[in-house]
This record gives structure tokens, sequence and C-alpha cells, in this order.
């Protein structure tokens, strides 16, 4: 029955994880660029749905209230820096964002402490299958946010005007330009709109999981990892290999002991990088 | 030529003098040692390869815990030792000490080379960010397992072998000093006399073209698994040697310490300019300064300011100081210029 909890667990989890890796998928995919900091600004958004927990509003708002603030954080990143790395070679916007990654890292060891916490929704359990596996409401509560969120996105993305703006511009950005797209208009709501996922993911993380100023990295690696297996642009593999890496998490967890798991996640980066490069390498292609 | 020789010769017998002009700062000129070599090494892997890594803490901290592990190990039971309050009932005779540093040394040096050997073939297939983010995840992989070992220590660290008491109370700072400054003096001249072989053309090659190098008869991964494991060999000795200057190894904070030596690293070869023999030790002279400055009157707000600092280099300077230099005066670097095409340049503009 452990087996089943540890199934159950992950794929709720892996939904979480699909959520960010959305974003992530999309930045890269409009804008060519990745970002080490997806997981600080997951974090970004736990905080501020933690911090309208500690003054007695119900952490389940964060869900609103979080994306809303983390979309001009986003936007205000994207002016400042991600404006100067978008047209360049991808590494320089790995080093620029980790620089990014660091710098807030420790703001928020500033202003939130290094404490790890959570956000008590106050949820409840349910049970199932004669009381032998324990699911906490407030991942599924989180799971089917995340859907729900994903699912809306994809709505606007494919039925709105700017929706339709960023899927021009991830296809040409030079085309888009000529035909009156304003790039640079669309590339900040891009990043915006990944920063949002990221708030929601954070506000759901804070709720479910606990949060860190230190722990961004994991979810970076994480969302990176789902975006190569399931390639950019295909959101139902995003959501098949988010479940899968959550179910493996949980397994790592389980069976190799909970110091392991972080660094099974990264193991796990590698040795898929190194099948895929193999792979590849029959057709004397390598990785894009 | 001749200004070459006075130049060295200069830097060399300041370099020997330092530890006893300034005795204060003993241990900051070893750690400048140590980041020069790492600087030094970066470039041989991201500048001149064009493999940006942030993966070469792994063999930083590999030296470091095989350093102290031999230097243990060779004498005493190292589970014993680990266990925790080792140190204080086996204590290192002067020559057991000395004679398990090298040792251990030589072990720190040629084992990461040996695994940079092993898993280059499969790393090296991946290109540009796919090799960045992969390199990156075995650094942080690598931290988070040794921090679950618990032959090493696991999760409460690895107290190196104490320094034997000999007379002077100095001996200490002036050995780990000349130990990184002979290391350093080392590497250099290699890599010097590396870069003055075909091999640095290949490796040009590699950065400027990789595909069209291959198509020229190089094989390219030949060539990029042994400037990796140039690359590996040089971190180990510098891990090796910091692991000793530190007296303590954690897994996630002085080994594999990906947050700032795996970044220090890349940072100083681009601050100095990639690709050029001394880019990477004036940068990582020039950062070592404002790191002190800033860890020794801003605590707290280092990260802050390195992250910013990340940014700006990357941002607005990526080409470097050396870089910078050439551009504006390409005489002093052996590029012949058009006297009258510049002028035309300079007006179209």
């Amino acid at each position: 029955m452990l087996t089943l909890q540890a199934v159950l667990d992950g794929l709720l989890l892996g939904v979480l994880f699909a959520l960010i890796a959305y974003g992530m998928a999309l930045q890269w995919g409009v804008m060519n660029i990745i970002n080490i900091a997806q997981g600080d600004l997951v974090i970004l958004g736990g905080y501020i749905a933690y911090f309208m927990y500690l003054y007695g509003i119900h952490p389940a708002w964060g869900v609103i209230v979080s994306p809303i603030i983390m979309y001009f954080v986003g936007v205000i990143i994207y002016k400042l820096v991600i404006n100067k790395v978008v047209d360049r070679d991808l590494f320089i916007s790995i080093l620029a964002t980790f620089g990014i990654s660091i710098l807030f890292m420790q703001l928020m060891n500033f202003a939130f402490g290094a404490d790890v916490v959570l956000a008590n929704s106050g949820y409840g359990t349910t049970m199932l299958f004669d009381n032998s596996v324990t699911l906490p409401n407030s991942k599924i509560f989180s799971a089917f946010i995340s859907i729900v969120f994903a699912i809306g996105l994809v709505i606007y993305m494919k039925k709105s005007k700017l929706g339709r703006a960023i899927r021009a511009t991830a296809q040409n950005a030079r085309a888009a330009k000529i035909l009156g797209v304003d790039t640079e208009k669309v590339y900040a709501a891009t990043f915006g709109i990944n920063a949002a996922l990221c708030g929601v993911a954070g506000a759901l993380i804070s709720i479910t999981f606990t949060i860190h100023p230190y722990m961004g990295l994991p979810y970076t690696i994480r969302s990176f990892m789902i975006v190569i297996v399931a390639g950019l642009g295909n959101l139902p593999g995003v959501a098949m290999s988010g479940m899968g890496l959550g179910v493996f998490e949980e397994f790592a967890d389980y069976i190799l002991g909970t110091e392991f798991r972080i660094g099974s996640v990264f193991l796990l980066l590698v040795l898929i990088l190194v099948y895929r490069r193999f792979k590849l390498s029959r057709k004397r292609e390598y990785l894009k | 030529m001749n200004k070459n020789i006075i130049l060295y010769g200069a830097i060399l017998i300041f370099g020997l003098a330092a530890p006893f002009i300034f005795p204060a700062f003993k241990v900051q000129l070893s750690i400048l040692c140590i980041l020069i070599i790492l600087a030094i090494t970066w470039n041989v892997q991201g500048g001149e390869m064009g493999y940006n890594t942030f993966g070469n803490i792994l063999f930083y901290g590999l030296g470091m815990y095989l350093c102290a592990s031999v230097q243990v190990g060779m004498f005493f039971p190292l589970g014993e030792w680990t266990e925790g309050g080792g140190e204080k009932t086996f204590v290192h005779t002067p020559a057991q000490f000395f004679q398990g540093f090298a040792v251990g040394l030589a072990v720190a040096a040629v084992v990461p080379a040996i695994i940079a050997g092993l898993i280059g073939y499969s790393i090296l297939g991946l290109r540009g960010h796919y090799f960045a983010i992969c390199t990156l995840g075995l650094g942080v992989a690598a931290g988070e397992i040794s921090g679950g070992i618990e032959i090493i220590g696991a999760g409460q660290g690895f107290t190196t072998p104490p320094f034997p008491n000999v007379d002077r109370l100095e001996a200490r700072g002036e050995f780990f000093y000349f130990c990184s400054f002979i290391v350093l003096v080392f590497t250099f001249l290699a890599v010097k006399a590396i870069y003055s072989t075909r091999f640095k053309l290949v490796l040009n090659a590699i950065r400027d073209n990789e595909d069209k190098a291959e198509a020229m008869g190089i094989q390219t991964m030949k060539y990029k698994i042994i400037g990796w494991m140039i690359s590996a060999f040089f971190c180990g000795l510098a891990g090796g040697i910091m692991g000793g200057l530190v007296g303590y190894i954690d897994s996630t904070d002085v080994a594999f310490d990906g947050r700032e030596m795996g970044v220090f690293m890349v940072l100083m070869a681009i601050l100095g300019g990639k690709g050029t023999l001394w880019g990477p030790v004036i940068g990582a002279t020039l950062f070592h300064i404002f790191k002190e400055g800033f860890w020794t009157f801003f605590l707290g707000w280092q990260y802050v300011a390195l992250g910013v600092l990340i940014v700006v280099i990357v941002i607005y300077f990526p080409e470097g100081i050396m870089g910078w230099l050439r551009e504006k005066y390409p005489e002093r670097f052996g590029e012949v210029v058009d006297e009258a095409d510049r002028k035309a340049q300079v007006t179209l503009k």
C-alpha cells in the first residue's frame, strides 16, 4: 500500500511541477532564454501566500493574489535584465538569471528569515482504501487548482489577442514584428505570465509542502528536465512527464531515503541528457 | 621578449616575497592563488573550448575530499576519524602529515582527471546550454550525494588533519601559501605551454564551429575529453590544497559549493576576458579584492552584491577586461591594424 501512497503523492506533486515547467516552456519557446531564477520566483510566490497566512488571511487566497503580484515582479525583472539577454547566446541568459537567482535567494533570506516555513491551510486529510492511503486535502486542492490554471492558460493562449501575438512571436519574431506585433510588449507579458504561473505554484507549494529561501534551484532543474523530456509546446507531454517526475521522486525518497531525494533529481537530469545525447548521436545529431 | 622576462621575473619575486611582506594576508594570498588556478582551468574549458561549464566544481570538491581522505586513510582508519573526535585521538607526526599531503595531492589531481575522462564521452556530446545545465546538475548532485555518505563525514563534515606542531607559529600559513603558489606557477606554465601548441588551435576551432572542425578531420571528441581532463587535473589540485587550508570540509558549503566557488570561477574568467592567457589571472585578482572588501565591510549583503555583479558583468561587460583592451589597443596584441581602414570605420559610425 505504500507503493500506492507513493504513486498518488507523486501524481499530485507532479501536477505542480508541470505547472512550473509550463512557464519554463513558454519563456524558452517564445524568448529563447533559460531562466535559472524560475525556482526562486516560485519560492517568492510561496512567501506571498505565507505572509497572507501570517496576517490571518486564508493562504488559499494566495492563489489569486500571488500571481497578480508576481506578474508585476516578472515584468520588472524583464525590463531591468531579461530584455538585454533575449537575442543573445543562451549561456548569457543562464548566467544572468543565475545572478538574479543568487540575488533573490539572499534578499528573501533577509526579508523572511532562513527558517523552513509552511502556511497551514487547515484542510485536513482524506483516507482512502480502508485507511491505508492518506492524502492531505491540500494536495488534492493544489493539484486541482494547477489543472484549472493550466487549462485556463491554454484557452487564453488559443483565443485571446495577446495569446495569438505570443504564439506568433514564438514562431517567428521578425515576421511578427513586421506584421505589427509589438514584440517587446509580448516578451514582457510572456515573462510576466511565467512569473505569475510561478506565483500560483509557489502559493500552492507553501500550502502543501514547505518553503525555504534556498530551495529554488531544484524547482528550476525539475522544470528544465520536464521541458527537455516533453519538448517545447507539447502540453500533454509536459503534464505527463511532470507527473512521471513526481512519482519518480516519491519512489526515490521512499527507497533511497530523504537525504538523497534532491541528489537523485539532479542525477536523473544528467542521465536523461546523456540518454538523449546517445540516442541522437546515432543519427549524427545533437540536442539543440 | 625581454620585457616578458622582466615581467615574469617581477611577478615570481613578488610571489615568493609576498608572505613575508604581508604576513597578515597569507591565507588571503593562498586563496587568491587557488582562485587564479580555478579561473585558468575554467578558461581552458569555457574560454578556449567554448564549453561553458558549471561543473568544474565537481573536480574541485572531489580533489578536496580525496586529498583529505588519503592523508588520513594512509595512517589511520578513516571511518573512526570522521565518526567524530577522531582528529583528537589520532595525531599525525610531521613526517606523516607531509607524506600524506603529498600523496593526497597526487591522488586529488589524477583521480578527477580520470573521472573526467570516463564521463567525458557521455557528457561532452552535449552542446551549449545543455552542457552547462548538465554540468550544473552534476555539481549539485555530487554535493547532495557526498552529504549522505557516512565514511567521509556525511552531513557533519570532515575535519582535515591539523597542521603538525612545528616550532614556528607562521609555518602553517607559509606552507599552504607556497603550496598554492607553486601549483599556480606550475598551472600557469603548463597552460601557457599548451596554448602555444596546435592543441589550442584545435580547441579554438571547436569553439568557433564544431561541425566544421569535425569536417576538417579533427577528432573533436578526443580533444574535448583531453581538454576537460586538463581542466579537471588542476581543479583537483586546487581543491586538495584548499581543503588543507580551510581545515574543514563540508559537502555543500565548502567542497561542492556551486553557489560560491562554482560561480566564482565562471565570473572571474569572464571578468578578466575569456579565451586569453592573462585574463583569468587579472579577473581573479580583481574579483578577490572586490570580494574581500564586500565580505568584510558589508557582511550579509555579499550575495546581493554578487548577484548584481554577475548580472552587470554578463550583460554589460561580457568581453572582459582583456577583450576590452584588445578592442582598444589591437596593436599591443600583435594584430596588424590598417590605419586607413580603422579611420574609415570610425567615420562610418
